[in-house]
């Protein structure tokens, strides 16, 4: 899966007057990856993307995507790359077909508008003016757009901003058939669930910086935030023996159960079934509540991710 | 192209493409022509040049609309320049702009029974080119403002001047002389006088040169003016050498203008279309 990267950004920064947007923003996006950029509003990701878009210029640092630099490249930029922004709009009075038509005919390779609309589900719509779709039909007319191209890089910058939860999870839906189609996206968003749910790895921005890397998983694992392990025994255990289990941060009962917090929850559960053996106890229940990215966005920053 | 399919849907583009030359065609021919169909070609001159004229309001609006609402930023990251952006605008305003022109004529002819066609290749040529001038400094308005509210403001001062100081409604020879010698640098001023020329006199291209030359330098001035202004971002102010730059688009009228308020060869023209209506009554007979 790791293959060449197609996104590559090293220390790019860039200001807006008296504010700092990025102060130094790295990483590398591989061919195939879904790459989050996960953090709250105004944390730089807009900047990022529309730098990687070509649409702004950093003050410095450099980006490039397939090898090209969205600032100086031209049209053969443009063909690569597909992208939903996050502040624009069509004409009132444009209907979703020629839209599609419209921005279609910009370029050599494209896709067929009646496939677009059969595949957003916005068949129906085909006929309708830009202003009387709701939300979530706008989002998924700007995704269209952004494939109208089949471009090899997609830029999704806060695909379900805004939506409520069950058009949301349209959204993912149609994400994740794009991954199965191994395009190369990149994604902003302040949602959790979204970056765990569609993102390979994830960078967690604030303030113009990114603060952790990795895949979801690994941020969790290197993170020094707590895994909560529930235990109810069969027999009692002997007062604070469980607490010196590997990996175990400390130990508490709580009626019948013990409270397990562990860094390194694999360990701790083959140390744990290992004691039970040894002492002939058996277990009745158990349950491992594992940190959230928002858990670890929490511990990083000191603050919460907001809507 | 779907650029003229959204002007059709825009009611405004209508009202000042469509329904305002039309009813200045009804109202100059229905109270000063009274039937005379001598008057008509006249007439018909001043509504063409009102119809031209129109483009300028239409297009510097719809591009400061599609700025402000982020449309422009879409197109951005598609292989689109600027200058296509521009061009296509103009060219879309151009097609749908031609029917009215032709619906004045057929109007004029059938319903008030105008004497003649005029010079039309020349009418011809005069309204492709009007159209591409008075287009592209609409969009030199819209490359220099930053909000629709400026762009409505300065559009409105700019069209009143050409409304009331080129001819098109108050006939040149009738203004003060002072206001004349201003009327002089108003490239509508010359689309009025040249329009009445080939529509009264049925004079020759060729002795027009001097208006269409400034007209076809102002619209390339004015392009290239807009094209290097142009700004895809709501928020991307105009830079404040932008406004010399604009500056730039008039420069063909400047030297016309005064190459005119030496020689007065619009004057003379304006005063003997204007006698052509030749009505002793009517009420705005120049002093003389």
């Amino acid at each position: 899966m790791m293959n060449t990267a197609v996104i590559e950004v090293e220390n790019l920064t860039k200001r807006y007057g008296d504010v700092e947007a990025l102060r130094g923003v790295s990483f590398s996006v591989s061919e195939g990856e879904v790459f989050g950029l996960l953090g709250p509003n105004g944390a730089g990701k807009t900047s990022t993307v529309e730098i990687l878009e070509g649409l702004r210029t950093p003050d410095s640092g450099r980006a490039s995507v397939c090898g090209l630099d969205p600032q100086r490249s031209g049209a053969e930029f443009k063909h690569v790359i597909g992208a939903a922004l996050q502040s624009t709009a069509l004409p009132d009075k444009m209907r979703v077909r020629e839209a599609l038509d419209l921005f279609g005919s910009f370029y050599p390779r494209r896709r067929g508008t009646a496939e677009l609309l059969k595949r957003f589900g916005l068949e129906e719509k085909r006929n309708a003016f830009y202003s009387q779709l709701s939300g979530g039909q706008k989002q998924r007319l700007a995704l269209a757009m952004a494939l109208v191209n089949d471009p090899r890089v997609l830029f999704l910058d806060e695909p379900t901003a805004g939506l409520d939860p069950q058009v949301r999870r349209e959204i993912y839906d149609i994400i994740e058939e794009l991954k199965k189609g191994k395009k190369t996206i990149l994604l902003t968003t302040h949602y959790i669930e979204e970056a765990e749910r569609l993102c390979d790895r994830v960078a967690i921005v604030d303030h113009g910086k990114v603060i952790a890397l990795g895949t979801p998983r690994e941020l969790k694992e290197r993170s020094g935030a707590v895994t909560r392990i529930t235990v109810r025994m069969a027999r009692p255990e002997t007062n604070g023996a469980l607490g010196t289990l590997e990996g175990v941060t400390e130990c508490r009962t709580e009626a019948a159960d013990y409270l397990l917090y562990s860094t390194r929850v694999p360990r701790t559960i083959v140390a744990l079934v290992k004691r039970l053996e040894e002492q002939n106890n058996e277990l009745i229940s158990l349950e491992i509540a594992a940190p959230s990215l928002e858990d670890i966005f929490l511990e990083l920053t000191g603050r919460r991710l907001r809507d | 192209m779907s650029r003229m399919r959204l002007a059709m849907r825009n009611r405004a583009f209508l009202f000042f493409s469509l329904i305002m030359p039309l009813s200045f065609l009804f109202i100059y021919a229905g109270i000063f022509g009274r039937g005379n169909r001598q008057a008509m070609p006249y007439l018909l001159a001043e509504v063409l040049a009102l119809t031209v004229m129109g483009s300028f309001w239409g297009l510097s609006v719809q591009l400061v609309t599609f700025r402000e609402q982020g449309i422009l930023r879409r197109f951005r990251v598609a292989p689109v320049g600027a200058g296509a952006m521009l061009a296509s605008s103009i060219i879309s305003n151009y097609i749908l702009t031609i029917p009215t022109v032709v619906i004045e004529f057929y109007l004029s002819r059938q319903v008030f029974h105008m004497s003649s066609m005029g010079n039309l290749v020349g009418v011809f040529v005069l309204v492709t080119l009007g159209i591409a001038t008075f287009a592209t400094l609409g969009l030199v308005i819209a490359s220099v403002t930053n909000t629709m509210q400026e762009t409505q403001i300065i559009n409105q001062i700019i069209w009143f001047a050409f409304l009331f100081l080129s001819g098109v409604t108050v006939p040149l020879p009738v203004l003060p002389k002072l206001v004349q010698k201003v009327s002089y640098f108003l490239p509508a001023t010359y689309l009025v006088s040249g329009l009445q020329q080939s529509m009264v006199d049925h004079v020759s291209l060729s002795d027009l040169g001097l208006d269409l030359a400034s007209m076809l330098g102002c619209t390339v001035i004015a392009f290239l003016v807009s094209t290097q202004l142009f700004r895809w971002e709501p928020e991307a102010k105009a830079p404040r050498r932008a406004k010399l730059w604009a500056a730039a688009a008039v420069i063909p009228f400047l030297l016309l203008g005064a190459w005119e308020n030496k020689h007065e060869h619009v004057l003379t023209h304006a005063l003997s279309d204007y006698q052509s209506i030749d009505r002793p009554s009517s009420p705005t007979m120049p002093a003389r």
